[in-house]
């Protein structure tokens, strides 16, 4: 394990800019995430530091070592992909054996069996060692995909949304299996998700990226209290952070160059009004069993909030909003202080 | 809706239609079997069954035809006949009845040599050369890759035979005329057009996050190409050596043009087998025969990677 320096890489293909002037440090142990829409460059900087691409510019570092110009077999790192790229011709055990078989390794035969089969127990495929890595379940193959980079020990693990393809409770299941991996090996991981349930979970810090940029750097909780940008907001929340201009709350007050106002659930209280004096009127409900998605017409603006299943409300009513600590943000997009 | 409304699959083809499909393949198999069963059929008739008018469908059994294309033969007086002590093989005796000796081996067997050696070695050679230039092609930028692609292709445009007298000057001033050599560097150039299209077709199909796992993994690029894309081409590969091997074993023009003595193939020997009064039709059957067999084997064995490397790309797995 090492720290992986990341000093100001830009990369281009043709015309668009994949990566601009990206500078990330993943501390030793650490769990970096990226997270960020499709095309926002988190591909491309995990296959920079891999390897798979160069630079335009920019240097990159692992554990002191200036990486940039060297192949990826020389930059000891491993690699999940997001369509697993297991091995079809190869059966599990083949398939988790495939990088200590590699010929600047050299690993005894007696170890590299002893490494599969620990690892395959630990994620609970020692049974399908001997079956072809094709004949799998989404999840097997994604655990095969895991298991194939945890054999090896390399300064950093990158991973390429390495949970998309599976289903909701998979998903769920191998998010706390990688955490708990992570936390016991102790291992240095650079994520790549478009998921927030997974950044927020798994990461030690957050890098959020727009457009090729990383825009804020932060604990999953910084990064969701403390947004620097609208941008920011947005990626983090369930539902999505409620973007008003000020006219549709005039009851905050509101520092000066506000453009936008942020609020999330927990900035919203909602009290039913009476005698039709609210300035909000329930437009939906959507019950999701344990909770349910309030959907409020405000000054024609549409407001999304969490609430309580029991909620004494109805389609139509109308409703008074205290807001509490919300977000400000100046026309420009950035944060502007309460 | 009626309750008399049948649930059918929109997919699955009606009795009738797979009857019908079924007849047409049966008819058409017949009409693209009968020659090669007569030909097998004549192969084992005697030299006058062979050519009877009317055609004798069933005929006594010989091995005449077999005989005559392994060996050169004299006849000889029935004094001589007499005065030989008796014969020790049954293939002497077959050759007696019809007052000759057997003098020596024919040519047959050295000519069906050149055609293994010509026709396998340039189909190794076209296979190879154009498994590694359809990866260059499919994975690096290449300049002017398209352009290169549709040369290497342009080379197909015009039927071989076209270039016949070129290359057979230019083969006399190089000394390749009548050479294993030659013959094997002319059908790679010519296949070779064929195995590049084709197998980088199957190379493209290879996902290249394979290689890039490899590389990450500690293999150089060519360790990653042999231990993960060979493997995974091998249905390509195979299906795009049999195409090859079919052109070089059965390519005739050339051989006829080019070889003469020493490097001829077999298919310009077999039709020129000349018996007594006239053509050895027996031995000529039995020839094409026994040169139908390798083609068959090699078919057979590589059948499976065939049928789903014809097919292979069409529906993404």
């Amino acid at each position: 394990m090492a720290e992986v320096r990341i000093d100001l890489v830009s990369k281009a293909f043709g015309t668009i800019q994949a990566v601009e002037d990206l500078s990330l440090t993943v501390a030793d142990g650490e769990f970096v995430v990226l997270l960020g829409p499709t095309g926002a460059g988190k591909t491309t900087t995990l296959r920079l530091v891999a390897g798979l691409e160069k630079p335009d510019h920019g240097r990159i570092s692992i554990g002191g070592r200036d990486v940039t110009g060297l192949p990826p077999a020389e930059r000891d790192v491993a690699f999940v992909f997001q369509q697993y790229s297991l091995y079809p011709h190869l059966s599990v055990y083949e398939n988790l054996a495939f990088p200590l078989r590699s010929p600047t390794r050299r690993v005894p035969e007696d170890q590299i069996k002893a490494t599969v089969t620990r690892i395959a127990t630990m994620l609970r495929i020692a049974h399908k060692l001997e079956n072809r890595a094709t004949r799998l379940s989404g999840g097997e193959m994604q655990r095969v995909a895991i298991g194939r980079a945890l054999v090896r020990r390399p300064s950093i693990y990158l991973m390429d949304e390495p949970l998309s393809s599976l289903d909701a409770k998979l998903r769920g299941e191998l998010r706390l299996e990688l955490k708990r991996i992570q936390v016991e090996l102790g291992v240095t991981i650079l994520y790549v998700t478009h998921d927030q349930i997974e950044a927020m979970t798994m990461a030690s810090r957050v890098g959020v990226m727009e457009e090729g940029r990383l825009v804020q750097v932060g604990t999953p909780r910084e990064i969701y209290e403390n947004p620097a940008t609208v941008y920011v907001a947005t990626r983090l929340g369930q539902p999505a952070i409620n973007l008003v201009p000020p006219s549709v709350l005039p009851q905050v007050a509101t520092p000066p160059g506000t453009a936008t106002i942020g609020a999330r659930t927990e900035h919203l209280d909602i009290r039913r009004a009476d005698g039709g004096t609210g300035t909000g009127i329930v437009a939906r409900i959507e019950h999701l069993g344990d909770q349910n998605h309030l959907h409020l017409d405000v000054a024609g603006h549409h407001l999304v909030t969490l609430t309580e299943s029991d909620i004494a409300l109805d389609v139509g009513d109308r409703v008074n909003l205290d807001v509490r600590g919300a977000l400000f943000f100046g026309a420009d997009g950035r944060r502007i202080a309460a | 809706m009626s309750g008399l409304t049948q649930a059918h699959s929109v997919v699955a083809p009606s009795t009738a239609s797979r009857r019908i499909s079924g007849a047409i393949v049966i008819v058409y198999a017949i009409i693209t079997m009968l020659p090669l069963l007569w030909i097998f059929a004549t192969g084992f008739k005697s030299q006058s069954d062979a050519i009877a008018y009317p055609p004798k469908v069933f005929a006594d059994p010989s091995l005449q035809g077999y005989v005559n294309l392994f060996t050169t033969r004299s006849r000889q007086t029935p004094e001589y006949m007499a005065s030989l002590p008796p014969p020790e093989t049954w293939y002497d005796e077959l050759v007696r009845k019809q007052n000759m000796v057997i003098v020596g081996p024919s040519k047959f067997g050295a000519r069906f040599m050149n055609s293994l050696i010509i026709g396998f070695g340039s189909t190794f050679l076209a296979v190879f050369l154009g498994t590694l230039a359809a990866y260059a092609f499919s994975r690096f930028r290449i300049p002017l890759a398209d352009d290169l692609m549709f040369f290497i292709l342009s080379t197909r445009m015009m039927p071989p035979i076209a270039v016949a007298i070129p290359i057979y000057l230019m083969y006399r001033e190089l000394g390749l005329s009548d050479t294993r050599l030659g013959m094997i560097i002319l059908y790679t150039a010519v296949n070779v057009s064929l195995a590049v299209w084709l197998l980088k077709g199957f190379i493209d199909e290879i996902p290249r996050e394979y290689e890039e796992a490899a590389m990450i993994d500690g293999y150089t690029r060519l360790q990653a190409f042999r231990k993960v894309v060979l493997p995974q081409a091998a249905t390509g590969i195979a299906a795009t050596a049999i195409f090859c091997l079919i052109f070089a074993w059965n390519e005739y023009a050339f051989a006829v043009l080019l070889t003469s003595g020493e490097a001829q193939t077999a298919p310009p020997f077999i039709p020129i087998i000349i018996g007594e009064g006239g053509m050895d039709w027996p031995a000529v059957a039995a020839g094409t025969t026994l040169f139908l067999i390798p083609i068959v084997v090699f078919t057979v064995l590589l059948r499976k990677h065939l049928l789903r490397g014809i097919t292979f790309g069409a529906v993404r797995k």
